[in-house]
Formats: C-alpha cells, structure tokens, sequence
C-alpha cells in the first residue's frame, strides 16, 4: 500500500471513463491497489484522549483482577496473599476515577457521567461499573484494614471480585466501538488482549506484595494473564493483517515491541522462579507490570497513527466494500441492536 | 450557464409555521405527533461550489463559532483543512488533471458543451465541496455520548447540548466522518446543529441561505433527495460518468442508516475526504461486548485454576 498521499490520477470524463470504474468498485475481487485522499489528510478526527486513559486502563485492569483474585485467595484460606491483592485493587481503585476525571475536556463535570445510563454507550457502562467497583474495593480493604463490619467487608469484596472482571474488559469495548479502524477491527481480540494483560499485571503485583508462602497462585496467574496477552496480541495483529502496521512502525509500534519483549521476558523469569527463587519470580514480576502497561499504551497510540493517515479508513472500507459487494452489509445491519 | 437546474423549492427554509411559543393555542396543522416535524436535509451540489466560503463564514457568524487556528495547507485554497469544533462547515478544494475525452459526443448542445469545458479547461478541473456534519440517522457521536449531551432533535438532526457535555471526548472517536471534535478552549465538544435555532422559528439553515450559487440546499430530506436525483440525471447526461449521489442510505451511508446530507461528488468520495463506506461502531456492539463477556469468563477460569491448583499452603 502505498503512502496515501496525493494520489490523483488522471480522470476522464467522457463515457466509459476510468472514474467510473473506480466508482463502483461493488463486485470487484480486489480494492483499488492505489488509495485516494483528499491532499492526503486524516478522514477521522484523532482520539481526543490524554496519556490518563490509557493510564487507567492499565489501573483497572491491574484493580478489577486483584480484587478478583483476593476473593479467590480468601475463598481457599490464603489470607496474606488476599490481603496483598485486596490493598493492589483498593489502590487501583482510588487512582482509578481522578484519572478518568482529568482526562475530561470539563472535569467539574464528572457527574454527568451518572445523570444517564445508555446501553448503547461503553463508556456509560463502564462509568457505572467503576462507580460501583470503586467504592467497593476501597471498602473492602478498608474494613479489612480497620477490622470492622466483617460481614460488610465480605460483601464488598464479592461485589468487587465480579465487577473486577468487567473493569478488565470494558475498556477493551471502549476502544473497540469506535470509528478507528485498527481498534474496531480488533473488537474480538481486544478484550482479550486488555483481559490476559490485566491478569498478568495482578499476578505480578501479587508477587511483589503477597508473602512468599502464598504466592503460588498469583503466579500461575500471572503465567496464565501473560499466555492470553501474548497470544491475542499474536491473533489480532493476523486478523488485522495490513491494518496492523501501527503496531509495527512508528510510536505504537515501538512501544509494542517493547511490550511483547517485557512481557516475554517476564513470563520466562516468572516461570523460571520457582520455590526459592523469590530474586528472579519478582524481576519476572516487574517485567510483566511494564509489559502490561507498554501493551495499553501500545493500542493507545495505535488509534493515533491509525486515523493519521487516511489509507487506514480508506482500504478497510474498500476492501469491505469490495468483499460484500454491498455498503456496510446486511449482517451488520441485523447485528444493531 | 448551469442548465436546467431543479427547482429550488426544498430552499425555502423549513417550510412550516414557526414553533408556536409556550402557552399558544394554535400548533402547526396536519402532523400526527405536533412536535413532530418531516426530517430536514442538507444537499451539497458540489458541481456548481464556487469554493467562494461563505458558508463556513455565515456559519461562523451566526453560531459564534471561534476563529480556526491560523494554519497555511499549502496544498490549495482551503486553509480551513477539515470539519471540526471550531469548522463546522469545510470547503474542500481540489484540482485535478483531467482530459475531455470525445467532447463532441458528449455535448449534445451548445450550452452543455458550454458547461462541461467550464470545469474542464487546459486538461485540468476544479472540485469544491462544502462538507458539513452528515446528521446520521446511526450516529455514532450520539450512541457514544455517556452523559445525554448529544440528541436527535424534531427535524432528525443530531446536536450537542453544551451545557450538558464534560467534554469526554468518545463522540470524536465515535464519529466515522470525523465531524465533530473537542474544541480546546472550553473542552466541549462541539459541531454543526442545523442551525437547530433558526430550525425552530421557521428559517433555513445559515450557510444554505448564504450560498450564492445554490451548491447548498436545504429542505425535507424527501425534497432533497428528489432534487438531487434529478440533478444527477442531468450531469450525468452532460458526460459526467463518475456523478454519484453521496450520503444516501440506500447506497454508501448504509452503515449509519442514511444521512440528513446528501452530497453530489463527480469523484470518489474519499478524494473529498469522505470514507468511501462509513459504518458506525455500534453497529458490532452486541459482538464486542459478547467477546467482553468471553474474556471474562476466560480470566474467571483463570483466576479460579490459579487459585485451584495445589492445596492451601497455609
């Protein structure tokens, strides 16, 4: 594909001119290879967002799963590793809202975030997740911390674990329902790209905090989280196929290859250090966090070069049109919902 | 000099009785639903842009619209560069090689042949094309706006309540035209209302009523569509093998279920800065937030097979 970059070629206007052809490309097997743009300038707008959002995804990604996996230490009697976990979730759970706050173009207004609660709006629905997790972490590791209200505390917890696992997928829906192409032709793998990457982020701050006794199955979990970002990670860049070169030139694609490399580096670290190597299983556990937060900053960027450069909205939408023959497609059509 | 243009009736502002003041007895006759009013259209007839910007200008005027950052393109006459908070109407220019093939054939009258070597001269043409937000029927701003800012008013326009918005910024990824943007200043999202103002007393749109060659006309979407069908017909007629229709929902605005704008283009429509086949992300939602559900599900198992394995080292 070429630069997409003031290509305008000469046009007929007389009958059974070349524009014709290109104008009604229904049918046709394969895209126009040269793409057209308007003096080669970006079709959509660029994210609005600052460095905070995906800032906060890495945080509640990191809160929603520990919180998770300290109802699951306590659920199997590990009360040290549930209390390590529990205060990482807390944490992520108060970092989490002033986050999302000052990334609005009008933080006084943060509220209006709750005036409505609109299915059709993923970030509506993972305000209102966060606004219940939030203050349910805090509780619980605050009850825990104090010693009060134990039955209060047990609720809190429970309620957090459950949404702790929405925290770390609604954000990969954020990204997905949007006009950028190479975040919404990624919506399958996404979630699990966000999901793996907060698992691994969990596990590895549970390494660092737990006591070494119980720390065996926050590092199965950090294996696990690891495994799942890696592989969505491998299975989105195939699907994305052309539309995947932000993740490997530019910004996005520094920044991915240096999340692949932590996280690769980490996973074997982690899965070198076994009992007795407590040294080596919290390297593992450091390289995985930045893994972690490199892969959100990673997609973060990627929405950036993807709307740069037109060609990006251009081939996806000629291939679409060349594939189905027909604007959009009846399927999607019926998928509305 | 432009032949037998549609009737500019569809010009004539709304065309209905004003919105009648609170407490007034009398409601404008012969709708079902009173508040209800016939869906309101732009259509861009860009074969007759004269690229002259009054409309980005009537625009500004009318809606208070701040001054776009002083930024020389050097790529042509539009230093305006694309829709956004702070442009709410665009004038795209463009030049293009381009050859008169079998002119003779083509021009089956004087004042055809007229018109045709007006846009061609020396192997070279102009496209001008004022862009305007598409006011879509699916409008991916609209879905995505968190707070209830964004709505669709009586005329099926889609406008921004600023007084509502907190500036999160989803619509600006949301919007497959790339209209609508954060404006720095305030930290508000702002774009194109139809001129929901003038809508409501009875009047037309600023930059229809401004544009001197009729390139903008504004009306029923009905009427619009009708006008520019007709219009199509004719440069077609004239030689114009690449005319089409941009902006209807039968064809390329598919994806958002039609739009409030109909365009005219003699090229392709990314040449215009318009994506070629638009389809708004929530269009996928049911199978993005299924494979959501999928990922945690999957992380469920996973949290529970960590803490599964082995017995409790206590």
């Amino acid at each position: 594909m070429s630069e997409g970059s003031v290509p305008t070629p000469s046009v007929d206007l007389g009958a059974g001119a070349p524009a014709q052809q290109l104008k009604s490309p229904r049918g046709a097997m394969v895209p126009p290879a040269e793409v057209r743009s308007y003096h080669g300038r970006p079709i959509l707008q660029a994210p609005a967002w600052t460095w905070e959002v995906p800032v906060y995804v890495f945080v509640g990604g990191l809160g929603g799963l520990s919180e998770a996996l300290a109802e699951a230490a306590e659920l199997t009697g590990r009360r040290g590793l549930a209390r390590a976990a529990r205060r990482t979730a807390a944490a992520a759970a108060l970092a989490g809202p002033p986050l999302l706050v000052a990334d609005l173009g009008v933080p006084g207004r943060f509220h209006h975030m709750l005036r409505v609660f609109k299915p059709t709006s993923p970030l509506s629905v993972g305000s209102w997740i966060l606004a219940a997790f939030s203050p349910a972490a805090a509780a619980a590791a605050g009850l825990d911390e104090i010693g009060r209200l134990p039955g209060l505390r047990r609720l809190a917890q429970r309620v957090g674990s459950a949404l702790g696992f929405g925290m770390a997928t609604y954000t990969a829906v954020l990204f997905a329902n949007t006009a950028v192409p190479v975040w919404h032709e990624a919506r399958r793998e996404l979630p699990f790209l966000f999901g793996g990457s907060a698992a691994a982020s969990a596990g590895a701050a549970a390494l660092l905090l737990a006591p070494e006794g119980e720390q065996e199955p926050a590092r199965r979990l950090a294996l696990a989280g690891a495994v799942i970002e890696l592989g969505a990670e491998e299975v989105m860049e195939r699907r994305l196929g052309s539309l995947a070169e932000p993740y490997h030139e530019g910004d996005a694609g520094r920044w991915a290859k240096l999340a692949k490399s932590c996280t690769a580096a980490g996973t074997a670290l982690v899965a070198a250090g076994g009992a007795n190597r407590l040294p080596l299983r919290r390297l593992g556990a450091v390289a995985l966090l930045a893994g972690s937060f490199c892969q959100r900053w990673a997609v973060y960027r990627a929405g950036f070069q993807g709307t740069a450069d037109p060609k990006y909205v251009v081939t996806t939408q000629r291939r679409r049109l060349a594939e189905t023959g027909d604007a959009s497609g009846d399927e999607q059509r019926a998928e509305h919902t | 000099m432009l032949g037998d243009r549609p009737d500019r009736t569809g010009n004539e502002a709304t065309g209905y009785a004003p919105l009648p003041v609170a407490g007034a007895a009398s409601r404008a006759p012969g709708y079902a639903d009173e508040d209800r009013r016939p869906r309101m259209a732009f259509f861009t007839d860009t074969t007759v842009c004269i690229g002259c910007k009054a409309c980005e200008v009537a625009c500004k005027e009318w809606n208070d619209v701040p001054e776009t950052k002083w930024d020389f393109t050097g790529h042509s006459y539009d230093n305006t560069g694309h829709l956004s908070a702070d442009a709410w109407r665009h004038v795209a220019f463009i030049e293009q090689p381009a050859r008169l093939r079998g002119a003779e054939q083509i021009a089956h009258t004087a004042a055809i042949e007229h018109h045709a070597q007006d846009l061609v001269a020396d192997g070279f043409r102009w496209l001008m094309m004022s862009d305007v937000c598409k006011h879509c029927t699916t409008a991916g701003c609209l879905d995505n706006c968190p707070t209830g800012a964004l709505f669709k008013t009586e005329f099926d326009s889609v406008v921004v309540q600023p007084d509502i918005c907190n500036g999160c910024g989803y619509c600006v990824v949301g919007c497959p035209y790339g209209v609508i943007s954060r404006r720095e200043t305030d930290g508000k999202a702002w774009k194109c209302t139809m001129c929901y103002d003038r809508l409501r007393t009875g009047d037309q749109p600023a930059c229809s009523k401004v544009c001197p060659t009729d390139s903008i006309s504004f009306g029923s979407l009905d009427a619009m569509r009708e006008m520019a069908e007709t219009r199509l017909a004719q440069v077609t007629a004239m030689g114009f093998a690449g005319a089409h229709v941009y902006g209807d929902g039968e064809d390329d605005a598919a994806g958002v279920d039609g739009t409030g704008a109909l365009f005219l283009l003699l090229d392709e429509p990314e040449v215009y800065g318009l994506p070629p086949d638009p389809v708004v992300a929530t269009k996928h939602l049911k199978s993005e937030w299924l494979s959501a559900l999928g990922a945690a599900a999957a992380l469920a198992l996973t949290v529970a097979s960590a803490v599964a394995g082995g017995a409790r080292r206590r």
